[in-house]
């Protein structure tokens, strides 16, 4: 025999437990602490840092003057490694898309049975370094080797052509470093993508290439934005690539920011880092704002 | 043989999706072969090319200087970074998806933010803090260790929290209409639950601390990992041991990764 | 703030199996999740027989639930599944008791496999067996036979109602189908928006509603707008649109000014006109036939009465009646007895289960 007599609100997400409000606070107090010690405040760090005196060492120690001129004289005397550093990045960005589209579109429709196989091929690389990988490009890319001697024959190249030490190579190996960043996400974004609803925009007349353009990509697109800052942004600060497949012609702000550093030069180091930074989250808000994503992950 | 070609066009453009997908997928791939091919060079000139094959670099893999000491250390490093990282952020997660509280759009954005950080930006922050804060002189192993735990939280956050958002709640209010307290509840069907999205945040942040080089390079001192080592040797002479290394890791990942998914198959096939 | 359940005051007897009917919002299901320990009462005390539950959480009540989805332990066998309850309560001997549970679902030999290998029915048989083995003194079922195909369904409703039987325990079944509610269970409240609205016995229900909700969320009604006259010899006469209509009075759950008068659509005979009312029957004169549907069991009528509105006929095809044409001039007879009587202040469309309905 039960009893019940009740005016009861709809209980939103009746857990039954975590009804002890300090409990998510305890749990995510150790590593936000951690990430706010190592990561918020190094930011700040790095802000001051670049507001010290110039002229100050390791050895003398710093003196936080408003030393603003460090920005000034760091945009003027390095905009071109910034400028070519967006160029890069873009470029490598465009190609990760236009490589890595048809493969996750590939791997999410037309794949079958080999979608989990094509998927592990595709991470495959996060399976060796990536410093020896690059490496293997120089090999590849050799002046004595099979593919620079390919594009000799069809005359893409010229009879001196090389690819190794150009900023070819170098933006080669950037689209290859950040390829799994872009396909991973576009993967996701369109094997969520109910076969149905392309069907029925075919039922309703539209040729395979409308159907793309107007049902599949615009669906894509959280996809497609991920990937595009995941392989942007890191690859805007990247140095590897320059150093080991280009030459000083081809430097990126990455490797100006690591030379300072290396040499001691703090102040300057830091105020291209802190630029870079602005840079890059004033470029993301925009676009975030323009595709109108804001559920990123 | 220009028959055979034209089929071959026919079929390129019929499937083109599909032969993008296979040039990208060859994209992807030949660095890779290149790596292992390359493990069983007999090298002799300083130009990086393929000379003769030879078992040598697999007999002898830690003979060049410095290198095993480096790849020990990176070991280290990731193993206790993954430990850290993974119980971090495993807690984090179930935090942001499990309870309620204010303030945690923020959260949100600053755990989203070490991932969209250039990695030059994360470094040369860690760097100049360590060096603001006096300890200019002790860069070494701990200092890379605080780096690779900070930057792996991130990526162990949203991976279980994938895994926990997807757990069905009814599984645990059916767990506590058996008799099961909110412990037993936890352990004997939460966690277990969670469990394959935690392992793999571990392994995704192992991967991420052992091939890191930027940051570490940054906040590294006078120890040497394994990229770093690499880094190093790059310029100069690159012994081919590098690449048996590198085929080495190549070979362990494929492995865990079969194991996993024939452990996962098996398990779904127990038949009655 | 949404108000789930209103003023609820309900009490399930014993050993019997007991229906919460209703459509989806009505609440039901928040007032099992209640009993379950699974949701708060804002306000209001639950008991099982004399003793207070409302504070205890669900793993320290005697009652257990069967989910609408099951809720099976992916990561356990069937046999890990049943044996859940028994282990957290530390019982000894369990192996011996969930192989008498899966021969009382029907599932011997599934010991071992996963959730993931089982039908939906099979799965919702496991999710009864892990359910009963603990002996709860309430079984709670959460709308258990909807995922289920039509056959299937069926044969889970004989099946249930065996156990229940054999059992002897109380069960709770929440569901929104009426034929469901109506076909196992020993007593049904009709719950809708948060109270219940009518309980009794199945029959009683469907034949003497209390309310228009419950005289059209069951089966269909005819209700004809009226006003009561007067009462003399245990009958209202309640003035039709100029025809005088009788209702036992015990029928009539209101009894002046306007109502609603109402005869289910069965108990409706349709015929020529100048038909003799007699002194046991209810005669509607002057309906013109509108549409014929022709069942297989049975001819439903649509009757188009003067003041405009269809009222619904349906004749079993016994063979010994005649059928009428469309446009046919018929009256409607009915025995008194079984006419209703609601208050005219309540919606007549309320429970009508079409999409029209929903419209402004």
């Amino acid at each position: 025999m039960s009893r019940t007599a009740a005016p009861v609100d709809e209980a939103p997400q009746s857990t039954a437990f975590g009804r002890r409000r300090w409990t998510g606070y305890l749990l995510l107090l150790p590593g936000a602490l951690w990430l706010t010690i190592f990561f918020i405040v190094p930011m700040g760090t790095l802000v001051s840092t670049s507001l010290y005196d110039p002229d100050g060492t390791l050895e003398t120690g710093y003196q936080v003057t408003w030393a603003f001129s460090n920005y000034v004289d760091a945009l003027q005397t390095y905009w071109p490694e910034f400028w070519r550093s967006l160029i890069y990045a873009g470029l490598a960005t465009l190609f990760a898309l236009l490589i890595g589209y048809p493969m996750a579109y590939a791997i999410a429709f037309k794949a079958g049975r080999w979608k989990n196989l094509l998927l592990i091929l595709v991470i495959a690389p996060f399976f060796t370094s990536f410093l020896i990988r690059t490496l293997s490009w120089k090999l590849i890319l050799a002046d004595q080797g099979a593919v620079v001697d390919f594009l000799k024959a069809v005359h893409i190249l010229g009879p001196d052509g090389r690819l190794l030490a150009t900023s070819v190579a170098v933006v080669l190996g950037l689209t290859y470093n950040f390829l799994p960043f872009m396909v991973l996400p576009l993967y996701a974004s369109l094997e969520k993508i109910d076969h149905r609803m392309i069907e029925a925009a075919s039922d309703l007349y539209a040729s395979p290439f409308q159907g793309f353009r107007r049902v599949t990509w615009p669906l894509s697109m959280p996809g497609v934005v991920a990937g595009t800052l995941l392989t942007f942004i890191p690859a805007a600060g990247d140095y590897i690539n320059v150093e080991l497949l280009g030459t000083p012609q081809q430097t990126m702000i990455g490797n100006r920011i690591q030379g300072l550093f290396g040499a001691g030069d703090y102040p300057f180091a830091a105020a291209l880092s802190v630029t870079l930074m602005v840079m890059i989250l004033a470029m993301v808000i925009v676009y975030i704002r323009r595709t109108g994503t804001e559920e990123l992950l | 043989m220009s028959a055979a070609l034209v089929r071959v066009g026919r079929w390129i453009t019929e499937h083109l999706i599909m032969f993008l997908c296979i040039v990208g997928l060859i994209y992807t791939i030949l660095p890779i072969a290149v790596v292992v091919v390359m493990s069983f060079d007999d090298t002799g000139d300083i130009v990086y090319q393929f000379n003769g094959f030879t078992f040598e670099n697999w007999r002898h893999p830690c003979s060049p200087y410095g290198m095993c000491d480096a790849v020990v250390t990176s070991l280290q490093v990731g193993i206790l970074a993954t430990l850290g990282a993974t119980i971090l952020g495993t807690l984090m997660a179930f935090a942001l998806v499990r309870h309620r509280f204010r303030g945690r759009s923020t959260s949100n954005v600053g755990i989203f933010l070490p991932m969209a950080s250039p990695e030059i930006v994360l470094g040369s922050s860690l760097l100049a803090f360590f060096v603001a804060g006096g300890f200019a002189s002790y860069l070494g192993f701990t200092t890379i260790l605080i780096a690779h735990v900070m930057f792996c939280i991130s990526f162990v956050v949203v991976t279980v929290r994938a895994r926990l958002a997807g757990l069905d709640s009814s599984l645990e209010q059916a767990a506590m209409d058996l008799y099961a307290n909110e412990w037993q509840t936890f352990w004997r069907v939460t966690f277990p639950l969670v469990f394959p999205g935690i392992l793999a945040a571990a392994l995704l942040a192992f991967s991420l601390s052992f091939d890191d080089f930027i940051i570490t390079n940054l906040n590294a001192g006078q120890t040497q990992t394994f990229p770093m080592y690499v880094w190093g040797v790059a310029r100069r002479d690159i012994p081919p041991q590098i690449n048996v290394i590198g085929t080495a890791m190549f070979l362990i990942s494929v492995l865990i990764v079969l194991v996993a998914t024939l452990g996962g198959r098996r398990r779904g096939v127990r038949a009655g | 703030m949404f108000t789930a359940v209103d003023h609820l005051d309900l009490t399930v007897p014993a050993g019997s199996f007991f229906a919460l009917l209703g459509p989806s919002g009505c609440g039901k299901t928040t007032t099992l999740r209640m009993v379950a320990g699974l949701e708060k009462p804002t306000e209001g005390e639950v008991y099982l027989g004399e003793r207070q539950i409302t504070s205890l959480r669900p793993f320290k009540r005697p009652v257990n639930t069967v989910f609408q989805n099951y809720a099976l332990f992916p990561h356990l066998s069937i046999e890990e599944n049943v044996a859940f309850g028994p282990k957290r309560q530390r019982r000894k001997q369990v192996d011996a008791e969930v192989d008498r549970m899966l021969d009382l679902v029907e599932l011997t030999g599934y010991g071992k496999r996963r959730p993931a290998q089982l039908s939906g029915g099979q799965q919702q048989r496991v999710a009864l067996a892990r359910a009963l083995i603990n002996h709860p003194q309430v079984l709670l079922l959460d709308e258990p036979l909807g995922a289920l195909d039509l056959k299937l369904r069926r044969q889970m409703q004989i099946e249930l109602k065996r156990i229940q039987l054999e059992v002897g325990i109380t069960f709770v079944h929440v569901t929104h189908d009426q034929e469901e509610a109506m076909t196992m269970a020993d007593t049904v409240a009709v719950m809708n928006s948060g109270v219940v609205e009518q309980l009794g016995d199945p029959a009683e229900l469907y034949e003497n509603p209390a309310t228009t909700f419950v005289a059209n969320f069951l089966g269909q009604s005819n209700l004809i707008a009226g006003s009561m006259v007067d009462t003399a010899d245990g009958m209202h006469s309640v003035d039709v649109h100029g025809t005088k209509l009788r209702v036992p009075t015990g029928r009539a759950h209101v009894d002046r000014g306007d109502v609603w008068v109402g005869v289910r659509p069965e108990k409706v005979f349709v015929e020529s006109t100048g038909v003799d009312a007699g002194s046991n029957s209810n005669v509607l004169p002057g309906g013109v036939v509108s549409d014929v549907s022709f069942t297989g069991v049975s001819t439903q009528y649509l009757v188009r009465m003067p003041w405009g509105q269809e009222l619904t006929v349906f004749e079993q095809n016994t063979g010994a009646r005649e059928t009428f044409r469309v446009d046919e001039v018929v009256d409607l007879r009915w025995r008194a007895e079984h006419t209703f009587c609601l208050d005219a202040a309540q919606d007549a469309r309320a429970g009508v289960e079409d999409d029209l309905s929903e419209l402004p």
